[in-house]
């Protein structure tokens, strides 16, 4: 009995040093690279932690951080142990962002980059990981270019372009709503895109814009816009400002009874805006990456009630892409048998996501020569309450194979050159 | 046509009232301590959490009264340890830190309270719009109105006719003169600083009704209320109440004529107040 | 005696400058790392001109950096593919933006100068972050990159090689320095350290003070534009957010950091600032508590900076 208590503090003692000793191993490690074991697996992720898509951010990383505890348990990437080192690029200064994604690569040495939310940020660092030949995955920066006109042979993204989106939710919209679209946009490179997808989409279905207004990033009050929206008597004021501002947007545009005149629609949406906004704003009709909701779909389950075991509340489209992105790695490693960026690239060309990292009804793959994950699209409409809980936010009334609403590999733009 | 710069008319107004609420809280600061106060909008964010946070247990109205009255609490703290020190120290330093104080806020509040936006629900009376033609003017936004009339002529008539008010306006024109007749500088630039963020607070829980309640929310704000400061004249409030109103209604318009100088046009009018009149429209003559 | 001291210092920091690639990859550092302490030292050591010795207190440097970084980025996309000639767009750029807004504010004093400039730099924030066809918007400005130094007998290829793009970088850093050095020992540069002490006295005496400081705010400009210019070729990208109120605090704090009252200063403010930003941005998200309880702490208790405060220990 002595003896146990003995042994006892002896091993707390010796724990708390050995803590010690690691947190101050920890907190010198930036300056004393020690190189630290060879035999793991680097994943660098450089995505944001503050400011505007801070939100969404996060949520990419917990999918990060759920799907390396998986590989872990289960060997690791072709038997060595993976480390997930999380760099914040913020949410718009893409400065920080490349300086962050050189630092992973030039200095951590990782075998994979994934990063990143903001598309402006997205191509930057694809710009990176491409001069230096490391295996990029875009988890969730949507901008056309990406695998578009600026496709790189090392750079896979899992969330979709905008054309797709803007395709899969068209039909829908001009059924549900009318032709004459108005249309807010965000002024940066996901916004445009994502307007010219719809505009184009649109007008092959013979609806017509009749107006529209790009607002800056951040911005606060919409109430001129919206004015100006309603003076242009659309049928549907498309609604395509992300994050923060689309809850301003939504917010106001309900305040103001406009939800009673025309119809409030848009694009994209995502479970963290629907959110953040009161119930009476959860209105319209958008289009959802992924849903939490799929019932009889296989792994669905698992994998939401891991996510809620992490942090209590349900996993969104984001924690999803942060999720198949990383399995993505462990996958191209393991499909390729090598860690060099060229050959697990090459031999990822058309993968299919087994059905336990793709968590949809239909097979997702990365499209052969552009790198492009193909998913399932889920159509809608939000909701204030549903009928599977306080998370149910979203209805779905059609879920769209992605391979339907492509683009084909013409129309993307995108040529690839690989490296000698 | 002419309607649409009508209701951008009107519009602007009621955005200006709320630039003018927060620039009056930074004036105010600013007249008598001298302390540009970088962290307004922290504080702002602070005051919407607060809100959000006591609303189950106070209701909306509850969290109207009580969240700027505590945010406000928190300046005293906030000015007696950290800018009482620096008074009397090149103005650079105040100013440096409440710029890191900024820093510390956005992160504090997305630390507690989380990144992601809260959804901030205002009753049923206020949220919907009055007339279907004049949409714009919701209970809620004509509310906020009220309420900045309301602040501004009670912050007048604090300043005009209470002992307090007396005070702050003697300091603001000559500090020294004021400390010799025995008042206490001290808790004069303390209840000053209180009264000013008190209406940072408010702020905070108007725009959480209105805007999403997020860490970021008061810095896309802080910039029109310096603005509308320097427009209206350093060291005049009724100068910045003026600014305020003035540089909502002309970003409002510019919306509906040439969108993407929306911001640029705020700018734009100080440029011109400066080369034309540089102690703004009404400021006094020969203060800077 | 103190003279020698001076110098010896003056070797000291060179030496450590011209190995600094060496060493920092000891202490787990990187090249770029390296560059970017150059870079924001040349910015807080050109702010300082104008803080540290005129004493006049700038909240908008950031605009001039921005329209530098700007002005290169923009002449490498669409002029002509020139290292040189796209650093020397930049400066001009920054230059002409702050003659002309020097002359509007330079009546103004102490916090009311502070907040126009803030108010300024905004102004150049929102044509940047609004002029999409131009600038890239809120995307920045991306499709170019910094083109290799073609000397005539031999090219520098400081696009892939980091560590000649530092010694470049330090080659104009060094002649920079030595300029403002050189201006400060000037009779002009002892005009503005009169203004700093007593601007009522300066003007007395009969010296333009209006005139002098509108001077020392472009000769600051000019060279924080030089510094933009070289963030620019650093990142081979630019975006907006060089241009914002944050990255003036930022100039602003490096200066007093390191003390402002002298004129290595900034460059030890910058050293540690970009080390320090960079280590903990890695190790906790909550890296910007770490950096507003930073600037509290050496307002509160360094107001002299790392050299003031050694200044001061050596004198007691």
């Amino acid at each position: 009995m002595t003896e146990e208590i003995f042994s006892k503090k002896l091993d707390r003692r010796t724990v708390i040093k050995t803590a010690a000793l690691a947190g101050a191993a920890q907190i010198a490690s930036p300056f004393v690279i020690t190189a630290r074991a060879a035999d793991v697996v680097k994943i660098g992720l450089d995505n944001p932690l503050t400011g505007t898509f801070a939100a969404v951010g996060k949520n990419e990383l917990i999918g990060c951080q759920l799907a390396v505890e998986q590989i872990n348990a289960k060997g690791g990437i072709l038997g060595r142990k993976v480390d997930l080192l999380v760099e914040d690029s913020t949410s718009g200064d893409a400065g920080t962002a490349v300086q962050k994604a050189r630092k992973l690569i030039d200095r951590d040495k990782v075998n994979f980059l994934l990063g990143n939310v903001n598309s402006a940020l997205a191509l930057a660092m694809a710009q990176v990981s491409n001069e230096k030949g490391v295996f990029h995955v875009v988890p969730g920066g949507h901008t056309d270019a990406v695998t578009g006109a600026t496709c790189h042979w090392n750079v896979f993204r899992v969330c979709n372009p905008t054309q797709t989106e803007a395709n899969a939710v068209t039909p829908s919209l001009i059924k549900n709503m009318g032709k004459k679209w108005y249309y807010i946009t965000p002024d940066y490179a996901f916004g445009h895109t994502l307007q010219a997808g719809l505009e184009k989409a649109c007008a092959k279905a013979g609806g017509t814009k009749v107006g529209g207004d790009l607002t800056p990033l951040g911005t606060t009050d919409f109430s001129s816009y919206l004015i100006k929206a309603q003076a242009a008597k659309p049928d549907v004021i498309i609604m395509l400002p992300q994050g923060d501002d689309m809850i301003n947007l939504m917010k106001q545009a309900v305040q103001f009874g406009l939800d009673k005149k025309i119809h409030l629609a848009g694009g994209q949406q995502e479970l963290e805006a629907l959110e953040g906004l009161p119930p009476e704003a959860r209105i319209g009709t958008w289009v959802f990456e992924w849903y939490w909701n799929q019932p009889g779909v296989a792994h669905v389950a698992d994998f939401v009630a891991a996510i809620k075991k992490k942090t209590g509340r349900v996993p969104t489209a984001r924690t999803w892409f942060g999720f198949a992105a990383t399995w993505s790695c462990k996958l191209a490693a393991e499909n390729a048998k090598s860690l060099e960026a060229v050959k697990m690239a090459k031999a990822f060309q058309g993968f299919k996501l087994p059905p336990e990292i793709a968590l949809m009804p239909d097979t997702a793959f990365y499209r052969e020569g552009q790198n492009q994950l193909i998913p399932n699209l889920w159509v809608g409409n939000a909701q204030g309450k549903g009928s599977a809980g306080p998370d149910d936010l979203f209805h779905v009334t059609q879920v769209v194979k992605g391979a339907d609403v492509s683009e084909t590999l013409q129309e993307t733009g995108c040529k690839m050159t690989w490296p000698a | 046509m002419t309607q649409l710069i009508l209701f951008d008319t009107f519009n602007g107004l009621i955005v200006g009232a709320f630039y003018a609420l927060m620039a009056l809280g930074l004036s105010l600061i600013m007249n008598l301590s001298g302390v540009i106060n970088f962290a307004h909008g922290g504080f702002l964010a602070i005051g919407g959490y607060l809100a959000f946070t006591l609303m189950p247990f106070v209701g909306f109205w509850g969290g109207l009264v009580l969240a700027p009255i505590l945010t406000a609490a928190i300046g005293l703290v906030v000015e007696r340890f950290l800018i009482r020190p620096l008074y009397g120290r090149d103005p650079l330093y105040s100013l440096l830190l409440t710029f890191g104080l900024a820093y510390i806020f956005e992160d504090g509040t997305r630390y507690i309270w989380g990144a992601q936006s809260l959804p901030y629900q205002i009753p049923t009376v206020l949220s919907s719009p009055l007339s279907s033609q004049f949409f714009f003017l919701t209970g809620y936004r004509l509310f906020m109105v009220v309420l900045v009339a309301v602040a501004v002529g009670a912050l007048f008539f604090i300043l005009k006719y209470t002992r307090l008010g007396v005070r702050i306006r003697a300091g603001t024109l000559d500090l020294e003169t004021v400390s010799v007749l025995g008042v206490n500088v001290r808790i004069l630039r303390n209840l000053n600083f209180g009264l000013g963020i008190y209406l940072a607070g408010l702020a905070g829980v108007l725009a959480a009704g209105m805007l999403g309640l997020q860490p970021t929310v008061g810095s896309s704000l802080i910039m029109p209320s310096f603005v509308a400061i320097i427009v209206g004249g350093l060291g005049s409030l009724p100068g910045t109440l003026l600014g305020g109103l003035l540089i909502g209604v002309a970003s409002g318009l510019t919306t509906v004529f040439f969108p993407s100088a929306t911001e640029a046009v705020m700018y734009i009018m100080m440029g011109l107040v400066l080369l034309v009149r540089p102690r703004g429209l009404l400021g006094e003559e020969g203060r800077f | 005696m103190e003279t020698l001291n001076r110098q010896t210092a003056n070797i000291i920091v060179w030496l450590l400058l011209l190995a600094m690639p060496f060493w920092i990859k000891a202490l787990g550092g990187y090249t770029e790392l390296c560059t970017q302490v150059l870079v924001y030292a040349l910015a807080a050591m050109a702010l300082n001109f104008l803080l540290g010795f005129t004493g006049v207190l700038s909240f908008g440097h950031a605009a001039y950096f921005g329209l530098g970084a700007y002005g290169v980025a923009m002449t490498i996309k669409y002029l002509v593919a020139s290292t040189p000639l796209a650093l020397l767009v930049g400066i001009v750029v920054g230059t002409i933006a702050a003659a002309i807004i020097g002359w509007l504010i330079v009546n103004l004093r102490g916090v009311y100068f502070a907040m126009v400039t803030i108010a300024f730099g905004q102004v150049f924030y929102f044509i940047t972050f609004r002029w999409n066809n131009v600038t890239g918007g809120d995307d920045g400005l991306t499709g170019w990159s910094r083109v290799p130094i073609d000397l005539g007998f031999t090219r520098i290829d400081i696009l892939h090689n980091p560590t000649a793009f530092y010694y470049v970088v330090l080659a104009i850093f060094a002649v920079a320095v030595g300029i403002m050095a050189f201006l400060l020992r000037s009779p002009f540069g002892r005009t503005l350290l009169a203004i700093r002490e007593n601007e009522r006295r300066a003007r007395f005496l009969g010296i333009p003070v209006e005139r002098h400081i509108w001077l020392s705010f472009l000769i600051s400009c000019l060279f924080v534009s030089l510094a933009g210019g070289l963030y620019a070729l650093l990142n081979n990208f630019v975006d907006p957010r060089a241009l914002r109120w944050d990255m003036s605090g930022n100039f602003v704090i490096i200066a007093v950091l390191g003390g402002m009252r002298s004129f290595w200063g900034p460059m030890i403010g910058a050293a540690i600032f970009v080390v320090l930003q960079d280590y903990v941005s890695s190790m906790t998200e909550n890296w910007m508590s770490f950096l507003g309880l930073f600037f509290v702490l050496i307002v509160l208790f360094f107001p002299r900076g790392v050299l003031g405060i050694l200044r001061r220990k050596s004198l007691s």
